[in-house]
């Protein structure tokens, strides 16, 4: 190993394989990157039976969208898109060595990750009582007074709700694994682990949390919006 | 660090550095990991030629009498799922390029190696899973799983069997991860692109797959379970769904998953030929390119395993044409391989002739799939035994022998020995001749209209099935005795020098075997790829 002891004692985060902590910052980084194309495929495989439904039986996903409420969606959305800042603050404030700032932000994090949750299971237990969870006991008669061009058919409107919590399910899943990752990160932080030379891990996470909320971007115009102004 | 001690009595190397089996279950050293995976895929694939085997047996006789119509369904769909998730894919990436994609770019490890062993967990709970399922029943659908079937109707494992590959695709996805890491991050001082070895381009095009289509299937597999479990119409007809949606998903993966298989063998050849031709290969930058091209391509060409599905006429039209134009990469690297042949001076040693074995049944399988891409002819031939005999001369006479040729020609490096050399030419030859044997009756047998997947069938087919349950007898004969002599030459084998084949590339500049970081000092490079003119050959390269 002649070409990096020097390196290799400077910092401690510095793993054997790596020449230096740059080279290693960006192995990490890329490797991030890969593996939030892998989730965009994931999510890819849903987003795709979806459009091909919707524009199947948009009639009936129309009206079963409408059932959504809108102002939780709409109130989530922008509970999301705020988190997506404080991260951005909390790896500012990781770059800058500044611990204290650090763990507010990664907290502030957490808390918003799990407003949105509960908003989500709020919602949840709205579809619950009204017989819009798919199964034996579904049941979508359409909205009242609301004049569809045809009658709605349960089955089609059914596969709405099975993508919608198909979708927000995963989505919300993922939420749940970033509120516990930054829950490590903020014992790690607390504890000093990170400096303003080593907050790769923060860096990573953040760009996680971003793509969390990148796909419910995509999934509230898809789920909440279709066809609103009836 | 240990490696410094060197020059000590006995060389140290990531063989002899740790003993012990916590020193193997909890490393990170890609090379001991590699030899975890090739442990264990090839216990897998003697279970899958195990149910290969039972299949052949039973089409001994036109008529169903070794197994009844149910298990003959299962051994075909057992022999598929193990095949596929267990053996194919993961086996040339898994072993051979997890040993040599970070020896070849010259760098110490993988640029993860945790998440390296960690996939090899999942490849092992995945394993466990799929052994359970095929133990307390199995599954019945093929291994397509195709809807409706499989979400509606067969009381099989499906669930069970559709976890099993959904872990093993994360393990795979982690595989392709640190390739592409590895590959663009961690190359050795003057190892640039066009410098790396055609071995590391085709991981590289093979990791872009596993990274873009595999979690297509992993979501596909999640609908399926979903669909099956809760009936919530995905893909039911009756309640708006599409059958035909699951087979676009599924093959959107399952296609490219065939280069995934492929691509690495075709790395391992480009490897071969040069060393065994002593020149430098004909055609570098086409054959790097053309690995892309495939990866590229093969995403586009899913929907040829439906044309009789019921598709649009225009949509067939448009993936019969660019199922051709993925002939045309493959076709570049087969002139590139013949033509770095010309005037070569050849040896016939085992992995020249697995190279050998390689091109022609290759060419054999790709053109017999331009068959099928031909909509009038796929017609006639969908599920027949042409379309079995097709992707058997991919899968088994290409991607097994590419593999075969490649632990030949890297086992001096693996193990620090030689394999017996007559033992392994004989070996080549019984697995060709059984190769042959088993599949090209097939060919004549599905064109004259034998459906696969059925457990009997007109006496008039069966000369033809005796002479391809013969072939696999032969073939068994010819996969078991590698096995055989690679563990005798463990002990008994000739000490292999640092460089025995006198070939090109960074992984033959270590010792045999490569110290736990690969290399005493980084390694600069400043040489061409397959600079074979300025490396003076062996006096006689075959020592018996």
């Amino acid at each position: 190993m002649h070409d990096s002891p020097i390196t290799a004692e400077h910092n401690p985060a510095l793993r054997h394989h790596f020449s230096d902590m740059a080279q290693q910052k960006n192995a990490a980084s890329l490797g991030m990157w890969l593996f939030l194309v892998t989730e965009i495929m994931f999510f890819g495989g849903m987003f795709c039976a979806y459009l091909i439904y919707r524009l199947a039986f948009f009639n009936d996903f129309s009206a079963a969208s409408r059932s959504l409420d809108i102002r939780l969606g709409a109130t989530n959305t922008a509970v999301l898109i705020g988190s997506s800042l404080t991260v951005v603050l909390a790896v500012n404030a990781a770059q800058s060595g500044n611990r204290k700032r650090l763990v507010t932000y990664l907290l502030a994090t957490i808390f918003l990750g799990c407003v949105f949750l509960g908003i989500k299971a709020v919602e949840y237990k709205q579809k619950f009582d009204e017989h819009h969870v798919p199964g034996p006991t579904f049941d979508f008669e359409g909205e009242k007074g609301a004049a569809e061009e045809r009658p709605v058919v349960q089955g089609h409107a059914q596969l709405f709700f099975v993508l919608y919590f198909l979708m927000t399910g995963m989505h919300a899943i993922h939420m749940i694994i970033g509120v516990g990752l930054f829950s490590v990160l903020t014992l790690l932080a607390w504890k000093g682990h990170y400096t303003s030379s080593y907050y790769t891990p923060i860096e990573n996470s953040g760009l996680y949390w971003h793509f969390v909320d990148i796909i419910w971007i995509y999934l509230f115009p898809l789920l909440y919006l279709i066809n609103r102004h009836h | 660090m240990a490696t410094v001690a060197y020059p000590s009595p006995e060389r140290q190397n990531y063989l002899n550095q740790e003993y012990g089996i916590k020193s193997w279950l909890l490393t990170t050293d890609h090379k001991r990991i590699a030899l975890l995976y090739l442990l264990s895929i090839t216990f897998f694939f003697f279970i899958g030629g195990f149910f290969a085997l039972l299949i052949r047996l039973e089409l001994l006789t036109p008529a169903g009498d070794l197994v009844q119509a149910d298990t003959y369904n299962k051994l075909f769909t057992m022999h598929g799922l193990v095949m596929v998730f267990f053996f194919l894919i993961p086996v040339v990436p898994a072993v051979l390029g997890n040993f040599l994609v970070p020896i070849m770019i010259g760098t110490k490890d993988l640029a993860f190696p945790r998440i390296n062993l960690l996939s090899w967990y999942l490849y092992i709970a995945a394993g466990a899973l799929m052994m359970h399922c095929m133990l307390t029943g199995g599954v019945d659908t093929g291994w397509t799983f195709y809807a409706p079937f499989s979400t509606a109707f067969t009381n099989t494992k499906i669930v069970e069997a559709g976890l099993a590959a959904f872990i093993a695709g994360f393990s795979s996805i982690f595989t392709g991860l640190n390739f592409i890491v590895t590959i663009h991050r961690m190359r050795a001082p003057g190892m640039t692109w066009t410098r790396m070895p055609l071995f590391i381009w085709a991981h590289y095009a093979t990791s872009i797959i596993q990274v873009l289509g595999t979690p297509v299937i992993a979501i596909t597999i999640v609908l399926v379970a979903a669909e099956r479990l809760l009936h919530l119409g995905i893909f039911d007809p009756k309640l708006g769904g599409d059958p035909l949606l699951f087979q676009h998903l599924f093959w959107f993966y399952s296609h490219p998953a065939v280069y995934i298989m492929i691509l690495p063998s075709m790395g391992v050849v480009s490897e071969i030929i040069p060393c065994f031709a002593r020149k430098r290969i004909f055609g570098y930058t086409f054959v790097a390119l053309s690995s892309v091209a495939i990866a590229v391509f093969g995403f586009l060409v899913w929907a040829h395993h439906m044309f009789v599905a019921g598709m649009s006429v225009y949509a067939a039209l448009i993936f019969s044409m660019l199922s051709y134009l993925v002939a045309v990469p493959s076709a570049i690297k087969v002139f590139n391989w013949t033509a770095t042949l010309y005037k070569g001076s050849i040896s016939y040693t085992t992995p020249m002739l697995y190279a050998f074995g390689f091109l022609g049944l290759f060419t054999m399988g790709g053109l017999t799939g331009l068959f099928l891409a031909a909509l009038g002819i796929d017609v006639h031939v969908t599920d027949t035994y042409f379309v079995v005999a097709h992707f058997h001369y991919i899968m088994v006479g290409g991607v097994l022998m590419g593999y075969l040729g490649g632990m030949h020609f890297w086992w001096p490096k693996i193990s620090g020995r030689m394999y017996p050399e007559g033992w392994g030419r004989l070996a080549a030859l019984i697995v060709f001749i059984g190769f042959n044997l088993t599949f090209f009756p097939q060919f004549i047998l599905g064109y004259m209209g034998m459906p696969r997947r059925y457990w009997q069938y007109p006496p008039e087919f069966q000369v033809l099935n005796v002479l391809s349950t013969a072939g696999s007898t032969v073939l068994a004969v010819g996969y078991l005795l590698p096995m055989v002599y690679f563990l005798w030459s463990m002990r008994y084998g000739k000490i292999a020098e640092d460089n025995p084949w006198a070939a090109a590339g960074l992984e033959w500049m270590t010792t045999s075997p490569p110290p736990t970081y690969n290399f005493e000092e980084t390694p600069v490079v400043d040489f061409e790829a397959y600079d074979y003119e300025n490396i003076k050959a062996k006096e006689a390269p075959v020592a018996r």
